[in-house]
């Protein structure tokens, strides 16, 4: 009876790790190791975006979110929808003609000091882990729900398995995995939610939105006073965040120039879209057929349960197995990707000894592989302790942390030439700060219930204006830390390809051996450039 | 670096202002060089762009930003039902979508319009735009040649 679901784990894991092996025979050298040699054409990119971002949260937690909280819940996949419109109005071009493959680089290279970078690299793999700890929760979820095996089984698995694909592979053989997953997520999302939607008809078709409940309007399911804090905190959050999560940031600079990087962002914009139709379709339905659910809490298992329990029989197994299957896709893909990026910061900025960054290498594969350890090994404990938040809620929070940080330094950063690398440093600071003490306090329960409890829960409102504020404020202050070369800066971040000018920035700048590179690369490896 | 005045000025043509403005310094030299002219070029570029992008952040501030609070002191926006499904599902959970989708299209069109303007109007200064067509989108600043190179 557990054969069906267990068999459609083993064998996305098992294709996932055959894609990544297959890739490794491509990836030879480091630079194709970090950046797939920017030969991923553009839509394979977009759907390796979009792969990567759908992740457990896409894929479990919305459907439990609306089974759970009603209409206000469908607020979350709005805004992981439109933190993409944001991210491609604000950042987009200007972040792929930086140059820039981490926040880390970009920070570095906009503002010429290398505390900037630092700090924005510890941000890095905060976000990443607090990104990864509900994946490996979800996958622990999943395994168990579908098979019965103990929670920390799945979240095993998968750690095990991003681990070594991440660490043969490289980002070639990832941008391949996420390409195939975006597809599978799909499949696994809407295949079942359509059928369910006939097997609902067949049944009657009873209404799952019955007027006069109050879990069909908005604020309705918690009518509380800070209801409509709460919602336009998480659309700040979701509408923000997205720019500033470090695993969407490494994909742009896939593209080959920032005219792509807009057009593949415009792509992953209508993936996302169908995507997201879906999930809420499993929510509703589980009002009717699974309401022992929300009773008991475990409201991040609907899409897995629903097919057995309205379809039953083989096909509702089949069903079933084939949700498990997507949502361990979502888990591998998202995880895999939060783990290439977490582990390129911490090889290029973290761990290394300072001694060998001097030498002017962009290091080495072994380096990277030691880095992916510490990168899934940190969430991995995490996940062991039982967390009491949903999945939802958790990388909610992720979202936060992200908007209030790197949203700030990187619209500042594009837009503004006045920033200076004090003032950006206090707005992350700041940021970082503030928003991580509402995650510790949220995930602790410590704040009082009422307001206190909203605005530690949802700190995005006031957290990414205070960054934003002390950022300004603080730069305002200090004119003499705006970096000198910051014209020629702004001149690379916003002239199209097709316009020649010299991108490179004044030597001054090139204090890290790998901007530098990059700088010349770029130009070379340029389509526009002749 | 400012060039003495020339100690005379002859009109030789009456087509001297036109002769003049091909000049022979290419305006790409004007960025690279960080001169006046191109920190003017490089304003105009960034603003329009910036213009645009918060016209569109404006649009959906004010579209779905106000969404929350239709629903709140509207209550019958969230009973209405339309083939009986409750107004804020179907926006919320369908109607959002295609509305991003299309902003984010014409969004793109504008800012690639907006660069092919850029590239054409630094050609066209540099006397080398055989269409002519459009009128230029980054003007140059009447400045004497003399105040080049101050920047």
């Amino acid at each position: 009876m557990n054969a069906l679901p267990l068999a459609g784990i083993a064998l996305v894991t098992l294709a996932s790790v055959a894609v990544g092996v297959f890739g490794l025979r491509i990836s030879r050298t480091t630079s194709d190791f970090y950046v797939a040699s920017r030969s991923v054409s553009p839509r394979a990119n977009a759907s390796a975006i979009s792969g990567e971002y759908l992740s457990a949260a896409s894929f479990l937690g919305v459907a439990g979110l609306v089974l759970a909280g009603g209409a206000d819940m469908l607020w979350f996949p709005v805004g992981y929808t439109v933190g993409y419109l944001v991210l491609l109005v604000l950042v987009a071009a200007p972040l792929r003609r930086s140059g820039a493959y981490t926040l880390a680089d970009f920070a570095e290279a906009r503002l010429g000091s290398t505390t900037v970078r630092r700090v924005a690299a510890v941000l890095v793999v905060a976000i990443g882990w607090l990104y990864l700890w509900p994946q490996l929760t979800g996958a622990g979820i999943t395994l168990r729900t579908a098979t019965g095996l103990p929670t920390w089984v799945g979240s095993l698995v998968v750690t095990v398995v991003v681990g070594t694909v991440v660490a043969s592979g490289g980002m070639r053989s990832i941008t391949l995995v996420q390409a195939f997953q975006y597809w599978v997520k799909l499949t696994a999302i809407a295949l079942p939610a359509m059928l369910l939607l006939a097997a609902w008809h067949q049944r009657g078709a009873v209404d799952p939105l019955p007027a006069g409940v109050g879990w069909v309007q908005p604020y309705g399911a918690r009518p509380t006073a800070h209801g409509v804090y709460q919602t336009y905190s998480i659309m700040l959050a979701l509408f923000l965040g997205t720019m500033g999560l470090p695993h969407v940031l490494v994909r742009f600079y896939t593209n080959p120039d920032g005219g792509a990087a807009r057009r593949t962002t415009l792509t992953v914009l209508m993936m996302l879209s169908a995507f997201y139709l879906f999930p809420p379709v499993y929510g509703v339905l589980g009002r009717l057929y699974t309401p022992d659910l929300v009773a008991s809490g475990h409201t991040d298992s609907v899409a897995l349960l629903l097919p057995e329990r309205l379809v039953g029989g083989t096909a509702g197994q089949l069903l079933g197995a084939l949700v498990a299957a997507g949502a361990f896709a979502a888990f591998l893909s998202t995880s895999s990707g939060l783990a290439v990026s977490v582990c390129g910061v911490l090889d290029q900025d973290l761990l290394r000894t300072s001694a060998t960054s001097q030498r002017g290498r962009r290091g080495t594969v072994p380096g990277f592989r030691t880095a992916t350890v510490v990168a899934v090994g940190i969430p991995f404990a995490l996940s062991s302790t039982q967390a009491s938040l949903g999945l939802a809620d958790t990388v909610g929070l992720a979202f936060a942390v992200a908007a209030s940080t790197f949203c700030p330094l990187l619209v500042l950063g594009i837009w503004w030439p006045r920033l200076s690398s004090t003032g950006a440093v206090s707005g992350l600071l700041v940021g970082g700060l503030t928003a991580s003490a509402a995650v510790l306090t949220t995930v602790l329960h410590l704040a009082p219930p009422g307001w206190p409890a909203a605005l530690m829960a949802q700190p995005a409102a006031w957290s990414i204006p205070l960054a934003l504020l002390t950022s300004v404020v603080v730069s305002l202050a200090t004119p003499s830390r705006v970096p000198a070369h910051v014209a020629r800066i702004m001149v690379r971040l916003h002239t199209p390809e097709s316009v020649h000018v010299d991108r490179r920035v004044a030597s001054t700048a090139r204090r890290s051996p790998g901007t530098a590179e990059r700088g010349v690369g770029d130009r070379t490896s340029r389509p526009g450039d002749r | 670096m400012t060039q003495p005045p020339p100690s005379r000025v002859r009109v030789t043509s009456p087509r001297m202002a036109a002769v003049r403005r091909g000049s022979s310094r290419p305006a790409v030299r004007e960025i690279d060089e960080e001169t006046d002219l191109g920190h003017v070029y490089m304003r105009t570029l960034v603003r329009s762009q910036l213009r645009l992008a918060a016209l569109v952040l404006l649009v959906v501030g004010v579209t779905l930003g106000t969404l929350p609070l239709v629903f709140r002191y509207l209550p019958s926006s969230s009973t209405y039902r339309i083939g009986g499904v409750p107004l804020p599902w179907l926006v919320l959970g369908a109607g959002v979508y295609p509305y991003v989708v299309l902003l984010a299209y014409l969004y793109v069109r504008q800012a690639e319009h907006v660069e092919r303007d850029f590239a054409a109007a630094l050609d066209r200064a540099r006397g080398e735009d055989p269409h002519g067509t459009s009128p230029p989108a980054v003007r140059r600043p009447s400045a004497p040649d003399g105040t080049r190179g101050n920047g």
